[in-house]
């Protein structure tokens, strides 16, 4: 191949006519409260494992809604962040929008890491 | 209603222009600026001014941030000095990147009065001229769009496949700088851009809408003119070939000189990759300026305007809407000479 001195950039958008939906339905089917989330962060805020450690609980509900499975189980994000949450429900409390979070992280661990 | 779809829409002016040339498509599409003077003048018997003095407007300069914004400034004011010493009003800038620039420099003078009188101090400090600010600037696309039906009856060809009787099945792509910076600057606002499938549908052709049809032609300026960057100005160009592949478009109609060079050499580059063509038979799809089109829908011999130039070859296109050539002149001079043949791609049919 003639050497062009760069390559194509792989895009980092994502394709979400191409991502994987099945995981992302079954999790709202479980929590429909999921629906109302607007991304404000409050749970993550106040969340008192997210303060001592990596995980960041808008991030793994985030990603799992953007498809992102593997990257909730990949090194920088790992699957057992999902573990360090201690099912306190302080971000159940704090949610404007009455999301489940705490059902969220349970679900997520059944369907993530069976 | 009516009042809303006022904004969307644009004046033209209907006579006497002066034309500024592009600095880039002599190169890479060298009929086409040929074309359109000629369309203008013989089958629409219009005035326009093809003044030899002209120059660049700097926009490529420009929007790579290595020209500052005063000498684009004073560059623009002396070329509005040509158009005011031949006595026209009416500014008609080839490239879409110039057009860009000079819709921004009216309207910052606008929004800050100092900055023209700036410029016409730094004008008359560099080269003793004056300048008067154009009535009307309109887009060569805006011009051949406003004369389309015109146009048409003159037309020895529509844009139908002749084999299959059916409308040939067209992406249209406009440059970012014609309506993006400043809405009210183009047909049909940045919304519902219509200058190119106006030409195409009042031709007889079909406009494709496809998801990526308003995404970026991957020029970008920094992107492509830093060799490093190079990666995302193409992966922008892929995405929306690949997002375009699927309708089977039998060509891309394009009004900027930028976007016309990507989609159409990217094609080659894409191809020796990744071995990767977008159409099914691997000869990639053509690109087009509305010149070149509006030419051969007209008649005009297709080496004249420039055809074989191009990197996707458009003999298949020409097949289709049944418009004649010679392959024998192909790459011929204007003498009848015949010039070199250009290497075949290994991947890219041809
Ligand atoms: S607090 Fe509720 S609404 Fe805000 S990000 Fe968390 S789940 Fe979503
Ligand atoms: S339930 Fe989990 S995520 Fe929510 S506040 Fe408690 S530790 Fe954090």
């Amino acid at each position: 191949m003639i050497n062009f001195g760069y390559k194509i950039s792989t895009p980092r958008s994502i394709d979400m006519d191409s991502a994987d939906s099945r995981l992302y339905c079954q999790l709202v089917e479980a929590v429909p409260s999921y629906r109302y989330c607007i991304g404000c962060g409050g749970c993550t805020a106040t969340c008192s494992a997210g303060q001592f450690t990596d995980f960041n609980i808008r991030k793994a509900h985030f990603l799992f809604s953007r498809r992102q499975y593997d990257k909730l189980a990949s090194d920088t994000f790992t699957d057992t962040d999902l573990n360090k949450c201690m099912l306190c429900g302080k971000c159940s409390l704090v949610c404007p929008r009455g999301v489940n979070t705490r059902g969220l992280i349970l679900q997520m661990r059944k369907l993530l890491l069976k | 209603m009516k009042r809303f779809w006022n904004g969307y829409q644009k004046a033209i002016a209907d006579d006497h222009y002066f034309y500024e040339r592009s600095c880039i498509r002599q190169t890479f599409f060298p009929g086409s600026e040929a074309a359109f003077l000629k369309i203008l003048r013989e089958e629409l018997g219009k005035d326009i001014c093809d003044n030899p003095h002209q120059h660049t407007c700097t926009g490529i300069g420009y929007h790579s941030d290595v020209v500052p914004f005063e000498t684009t400034m004073t560059v623009v004011a002396r070329l509005f000095s040509l158009m005011t010493e031949c006595g026209y009003r009416n500014y008609v800038p080839s490239c879409v990147t110039s057009f860009g620039v000079f819709t921004e420099m009216l309207a910052k003078w606008e929004e800050e009065p100092e900055l023209k009188e700036k410029a016409r101090q730094y004008l008359w400090d560099a080269c003793r001229r004056e300048f008067e600010v154009p009535d009307n600037i309109a887009h060569p696309s805006d011009i051949i769009f406003k004369f389309r039906f015109d146009l048409k009856p003159k037309m020895k060809y529509q844009l139908v496949n002749r084999f299959t009787g059916k409308p040939l099945r067209v992406v249209e792509h406009i440059g970012c700088h014609y309506a993006k910076i400043f809405t009210h600057a183009g047909i049909g606002n940045a919304e519902f851009p219509y200058v190119l499938a106006g030409m195409i549908e009042a031709w007889g052709g079909e406009v494709i809408d496809y998801p990526e049809r308003r995404h970026c032609c991957g020029f970008g300026f920094r992107q492509y003119l830093v060799q490093e960057n190079r990666g995302y100005s193409i992966a922008n160009t892929q995405k929306k070939f690949e997002s375009m592949e699927s309708y089977e478009p039998d060509f891309i109609l394009t009004n900027c000189p930028g976007c016309n060079m990507f989609l159409d050499k990217w094609q080659y580059t894409i191809a020796e990759m990744e071995h990767k063509t977008y159409d099914k038979e691997g000869y990639g799809i053509p690109v087009l300026t509305y010149e070149e089109l509006t030419g051969l829908l007209l008649g005009y011999d297709p080496w004249s305007l420039g055809l074989q130039i191009h990197q996707v070859q458009c003999e298949r296109l020409m097949d289709k809407i049944g418009i004649p050539y010679n392959p024998a002149e192909k790459y011929c001079d204007f003498t009848g000479r015949r010039l070199p043949s250009p290497e075949k791609p290994e991947f890219l049919k041809v």
